[in-house]
């Protein structure tokens, strides 16, 4: 719309200039340097105890980052306080007010502001409907369900019209399928509302599936910012390779690089892949090659392992198949081909190869499973 | 088997006897007439004991400045002792259990110490500001209790702030509230149960103290203090008649507060709408916890007002005078007894200077040395009328 003025659009992105947060000795957060865009709707993914939810902290206003600045809206957050940000925070456990019936929680944003009751009354509604939760207003916290008081809080936390939409891992307590049914519904929220979702999780599913961006944290440190299927085909530290998703992970020696792609020197051979995050290698570089279980083809032979049969896994869909290459145990992925197909017995030798482009090379540092 | 509930059935009595035994008299000895408390022997039913009570200026007065220094107590004890739960909260663990060492110490210190030192530092406060009107017995005993009394609302607070989750409190700022906001309606509302109790056990804890309030009410008194002295100076049925007021509000407020425990329970296990007694209106209008209230005070009401207008003068006036006339028969008595002894041992007046006469007539004879004026009646009084001697004195 080009009458539109500039100021009607509001700033809603936030930029953390080199943010580190320090308790004492330890540090939670090293040198977060980021910008999340105005509407979008951005995941931390990280480990418990990666720095994630104090990042979330410092972002809404319950701490003040040790270096570096917030700015929401372009605006530096130095010394304004939870209650003067225009931000939202949704609670783990939700913190919703047990003394207060649900269109008191949700109106409460609103009764600080001192609008009128009725006016509140009015709002409260409007926001139970947008949850598809109408004429529950009266109700008591306790007589919801889990995946009721999950809306709540979004719409409690919505009624304040905040700029940015701070969630702190508010799945984790419901089980599967709600899990599951949430997130779309939060996506679809995210979409109407169009204000900017900050999402923290441990969970990459959740990540993946409802994030425009992915940040992936480990040990305070911000390890790589990207979009879901960036951050799951292009990992660019051997942290990020190992903890989203499945991976297969063998050391070995760099040989040569040319381009994109290198080889390297392991006990079972020499394989060709990929190099991870444009680096430069020199031979004899100690590295890490990434390979994920779907990704190898039983039956090639270009690139191949040569490996036993030791164990399946079944679950449904997918066939988890383990097999032994020298001293590595590597995991496979086979999709079920169902009555039709077949599958390799125990004990089998099987060849398994990957596309060069389909490995990844990544310098060693710490794995999902060291922290 | 058998023997078995028969030995916890009598072991039960015995105990809950010995429980309720003592209040069960003293109660009873408020309706009795005579002046000492007592059961037997019964003498009228009367309820001028409690006219009595009432009466009782010294004690009357020492209700009143109780309610008064209780009021000002709990006014000032209840914010002390939430102030020092909520600094208890936010403290670090190390420093937490020291300042929580330091607040609770006025609990073990001797309440006569509290009280002494209460006067010694206020009196040198007040006469070194020239705030000589603060040194009174009003002001140093509130302060004084508040030292101890604002521990007690602290515990009772730092239970409840232990159930409370601290994010609603981050959550109500996110949400924008003001700190002050926050408080007063997350963090107060939460606390409000609290709050009461710990303003009940405040007011009793002024209410009934005597250690420290005996020093630091100076020339005042409190209910207390008065009771005690009076105690003192010998006791009366009219302390029984305070015991059966005391009792009978204990009792109110108990039943009042467990028909309301009742109900809540019922109402949030569910268990009201399945149970026949909350289906029905008028039985659950019944059970409700004022409705149980206002029948108590109606009945209590009632029974009072029958009682101030029972006059037990006839009963006592016919006592009386039984009694009158039981000793007037002791005097005939007493007088036919000393005629016949001097009819037998003939004119031979025992000789008042003989130290024989004091050293053998002492013993067969006791009222001897009192003949020559028996009409005297203090004299047969303190020699036969016993108990109800003081009686015909008053």
């Amino acid at each position: 719309m080009p009458d539109q003025t500039p100021d009607r659009i509001p700033d809603r992105s936030v930029l953390l200039d080199h943010v580190s947060i320090r308790f004492g000795n330890f540090t939670a957060v090293d040198n977060a340097n980021l910008k999340i865009n105005s509407g979008e709707f951005f995941s931390f993914l990280g480990p418990s105890g990666c720095g994630k939810t104090t990042m979330l902290r410092c972002i809404s206003g319950f701490s003040e980052p040790t270096e570096g600045k917030v700015l929401i809206g372009g605006k530096d957050m130095a010394g304004v306080g939870p209650n003067k940000r225009p931000t939202a925070l949704i609670f783990q456990h939700l913190a919703l007010f047990p003394l207060m019936s649900v269109a008191e929680n949700i109106a409460f944003p609103l009764e600080v502001r001192g609008v009128s009751k009725k006016a509140r009354r009015k709002k409260a509604d409007e926001l139970l409907d947008m949850i598809a939760l109408p004429g529950i207003g009266d109700k008591k916290v306790s007589e919801l369900s889990g995946g009721q008081k999950q809306r709540v809080a979004i719409a409690r936390a919505l009624a304040v019209e905040p700029d940015i939409l701070l969630l702190d891992e508010p799945l984790s307590a419901l089980d599967l399928k709600l899990r599951q049914h949430m997130r779309t519904e939060l996506r679809a929220i995210q979409k109407q509302v169009g204000v900017t979702f900050i999402y923290i999780t441990h969970d990459q599913g959740e990540a993946l599936t409802m994030s425009d961006r992915v940040a992936v944290m480990s040990r305070g440190v911000i390890e790589q910012v990207g979009e879901p299927d960036h951050i799951y085909n292009r990992p660019r530290s051997a942290f990020v390779a190992s903890f989203v998703g499945e991976n297969n992970a063998l050391q070995g020696v760099i040989k040569g690089q040319s381009g994109d792609l290198a080889a390297l020197e392991t006990p079972m051979g020499t394989y060709e892949a990929r190099v991870g995050g444009g680096r430069k290698y020199k031979a004899g570089d100690e590295a890490l090659l990434f390979v994920r279980p779907e990704q190898l083809i039983p039956g090639a032979t270009e690139n191949a392992f040569h490996a036993t049969l030791t164990r399946q896994e079944f679950e449904g869909a997918t066939n988890h198949v383990f097999a032994k290459a020298g001293d590595t145990e590597l995991r496979i992925s086979m999709v079920n081909a169902g009555l039709a197909g077949s599958l390799p017995g125990q004990g089998e030798s099987l060849s398994l190869g990957f596309q060069p482009m389909n490995g990844t090379i990544l310098p060693v540092g710490h794995m999902a499973s060291d922290s | 088997m058998n023997r078995h509930t028969l030995f916890g059935g009598a072991y039960a009595l015995a105990f809950f006897s010995f429980l309720f035994g003592p209040l069960v008299i003293m109660a009873t000895t408020a309706f009795n007439s005579s002046r000492f408390p007592r059961v037997a022997p019964w003498e009228c039913f009367t309820t001028g004991w409690f006219g009595e009570l009432f009466g009782n200026a010294r004690l009357m007065e020492g209700l009143m400045n109780s309610v008064i220094i209780g009021v000002g107590v709990v006014a000032l004890a209840v914010p002390i002792g939430l102030a020092g739960a909520l600094a208890l909260s936010e403290l670090p663990p190390k420093l937490r259990s020291m300042l929580y060492t330091v607040l609770i110490l006025p609990i073990l210190i001797p309440g006569v110490v509290l009280g002494i030192s209460t006067i010694v530092l206020w009196g040198q406060i007040t006469r070194g500001t020239g705030a000589g009107f603060l040194y009174n017995g009003y002001f140093l005993t509130i302060v004084g209790q508040i030292t101890f009394v604002s521990a007690y609302a602290m515990l009772v607070f730092i239970a409840r702030l232990q159930r409370f989750d601290a994010t609603q409190t981050e959550a109500a700022l996110d949400l924008g509230a003001t700190p002050g906001q926050a408080f007063r309606k997350i963090l107060l509302p939460f606390m409000a149960p609290a709050i009461g109790s710990a303003a009940f056990i405040t007011l009793l804890a002024s209410f009934e103290n005597y250690n420290t309030t005996v020093f630091t009410v100076l020339s005042e008194s409190t209910f207390t203090t008065a009771l005690a002295s009076k105690v003192r100076h010998g006791t009366d049925p009219s302390l029984s008649a305070l015991a059966v007021i005391i009792i009978t509000l204990t009792l109110v407020g108990a039943l009042t507060n467990e028909a309301y425990q009742r109900r809540k329970e019922a109402e949030s296990g569910g268990r009201a709408s399945r149970s026949p007694l909350y289906a029905n209106p008028v039985t659950r209008a019944l059970t409700h916890p004022g409705i149980v209230f206002a029948i108590l005070v109606t009945v209590i009401g009632g029974i009072t007002y029958a009682g101030s207008q029972y006059d037990s003068s006839v009963c006592e006036a016919a006592v009386l005078q039984e009694k009158l006339d039981r000793q007037e028969e002791l005097r005939a008595e007493q007088r036919a007894r000393i005629e016949a002894q001097e009819a037998e041992q003939g004119v031979t007046v025992p000789k008042p200077d003989s130290a024989f006469g004091g050293a053998f007539g002492g013993v067969g004879t006791p009222a001897a040395p009192a003949a020559p004026k028996p009409e005297s009646p203090s004299a047969f009084g303190g020699a036969f009328g016993g108990i109800t001697a003081p009686e015909v004195d008053e």
